[in-house]
């Protein structure tokens, strides 16, 4: 039961607009106060459960991604927030746009809007707090994501 | 050692965690309230710490939980030597092993910010260091010996004596208890700049040990201040409680410096009232043996 009273939570740009990130702020503020449910905004992904990515993923910071996602120890969740982190949102036939969060690394949870409500936001944390709880009853690992360079694929 | 001792012993171990994770947790209500939050539940810490425990152990290597091990082993250690009245000097050495442990911890796994932050963990002892062993200074000219228990000797409390080290060592608590204005080495709120500073590479069971030093160290320093007025426990656990909304207070006043200003701060006007305060002592109380 512990594991959902506090849940701590790492917050990722990927490619996003910032109107995602102010939002995702805000859920911190003192109208939303995120912190009663123990959430904390952790800096590090070692220390983390929960992963908050917005931005749609493109090819330069497809590694840095995946990097941070190898890096959250087990059990974590991926809570993708915004119509871009869900699928590509605006920006998704932009050149340099590889799509979703889910293209990358397995998502566990989405939170769409353009940008989502604080609110939204966090029923989505507090929807990925049972699913924490279900991956560590079932002793679910996340695999290991390998990297590859930043070479654009040929079906891009 | 009777079985009295023993008692007092396992008393320490079991109900100093407890008694610290309660503080904490009230540092998080009270700081939430003063933001106008609803602030987490009373015993979040308690939640944090059984969480960590059942994350994955993901580590740099090996050696750096051993590391942690130290640390708590030498926390608890210097608040069984504080609690049995042991000699204040050799308290203050075991307590620095404690904090040594966490810098070289945080400097052994190469991170940029682990080695950023126990830097200016380095610069934080060196800045309260010499408060300390100058209360400690201050124990001996009056008693005519180091050791704790010997303050029961003194007509008056010891706050009547030192007075201007007991400010100085509110300034300590805040720099100890890693609080704003001197959070820089390690804090929840430097994660723009630090990361998690000196503990930027621990996690899970790592991290969770680390915290229940943490509960051991915070019952510790508030020791350190209940010592001020120990011959009459009210007004002893007051002092301890004051000093510690001081150090919230404080946190929620203030915005962090940079470790320049720290060092200003303590070497300047903290150094100087404390020196003061021991020539007062030695003129007028100390009796040469
Ligand atoms: S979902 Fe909307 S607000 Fe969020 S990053 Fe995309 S474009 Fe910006």
């Amino acid at each position: 039961m512990t594991l959902a009273k506090s849940p701590w939570i790492i917050h990722v740009n990927v490619n996003s607009c910032n109107g995602c990130d102010i939002e995702v702020v805000a859920c911190l503020t003192p109208l939303y106060d995120a912190e009663r449910f123990g959430v904390l905004n952790i800096g590090t992904p070692k220390q983390a459960d929960i992963m908050v990515v917005t931005g749609s993923v493109n090819y330069k910071n497809v590694n840095v991604l995946k990097n941070l996602y190898n890096q959250v120890p087990d059990p974590k969740v991926v809570l993708a927030v915004g119509a871009c982190a869900s699928t590509g949102g605006i920006f998704h036939d932009c050149y340099n746009v590889i799509g979703g969060v889910d293209q990358v690394i397995p998502v566990d949870a989405y939170v769409p809007g353009c940008c989502p409500r604080p609110e939204a936001i966090l029923d989505g944390v507090v929807a990925a707090l049972s699913i924490l709880e279900n991956k560590k009853k079932g002793n679910v690992k996340g695999k290991e994501v390998k990297m590859k360079g930043n070479e654009v694929p040929s079906n891009a | 050692m009777n079985s009295f001792d023993i008692l007092k012993i396992v008393l320490v171990l079991i109900g100093a965690p407890i008694l610290g994770c309660l503080i904490a947790g009230i540092d998080r209500k009270l700081t939430a309230r003063l933001q106008g939050r609803v602030g987490p539940p009373l015993l979040q810490p308690y939640y944090d710490v059984v969480k960590l425990f059942k994350k994955d152990n993901m580590i740099v290597h090996p050696a750096q939980n051993f590391y942690v091990v130290i640390y708590v082993v030498f926390v608890i250690l210097s608040l069984l030597m504080l609690v049995f009245g042991m000699d204040m000097l050799m308290i203050i050495f075991v307590y620095t092993i404690s904090s040594v442990a966490l810098i070289v911890g945080g400097m052994s796994t190469g991170s940029p910010y682990a080695r950023v932050g126990s830097s200016r963990e380095i610069m934080a002892i060196l800045s309260y260091e010499p408060i300390l062993i100058l209360y400690a200074l201050a124990i001996y000219l009056l008693t005519g010996t180091f050791k704790l228990s010997a303050l029961s000797t003194l007509s008056s409390p010891l706050l009547a004596y030192i007075p201007l080290i007991f400010i100085s060592m509110l300034f300590v608590m805040n720099i100890k208890f890693k609080k704003s204005p001197f959070d820089y080495s390690t804090s929840h709120h430097a994660h723009q700049e630090l990361v998690k500073g000196m503990l930027t590479e621990y996690s899970g069971p790592g991290l969770g040990g680390i915290e229940i030093g943490h509960f051991y160290e915070y019952v510790f320093l508030l020791g350190l201040m209940f010592m001020f007025w120990s011959s009459n426990i009210i007004i002893g656990l007051l002092l301890a409680v004051i000093a510690f909304l001081f150090v919230i207070i404080m946190d929620n006043i203030t915005a962090r410096v940079y470790w320049q200003w720290m060092l200003k701060v303590s070497w300047s006007i903290l150094l100087i009232i404390s020196i003061a305060n021991i020539l007062i002592v030695y003129y007028f109380y100390f009796k040469p043996a």
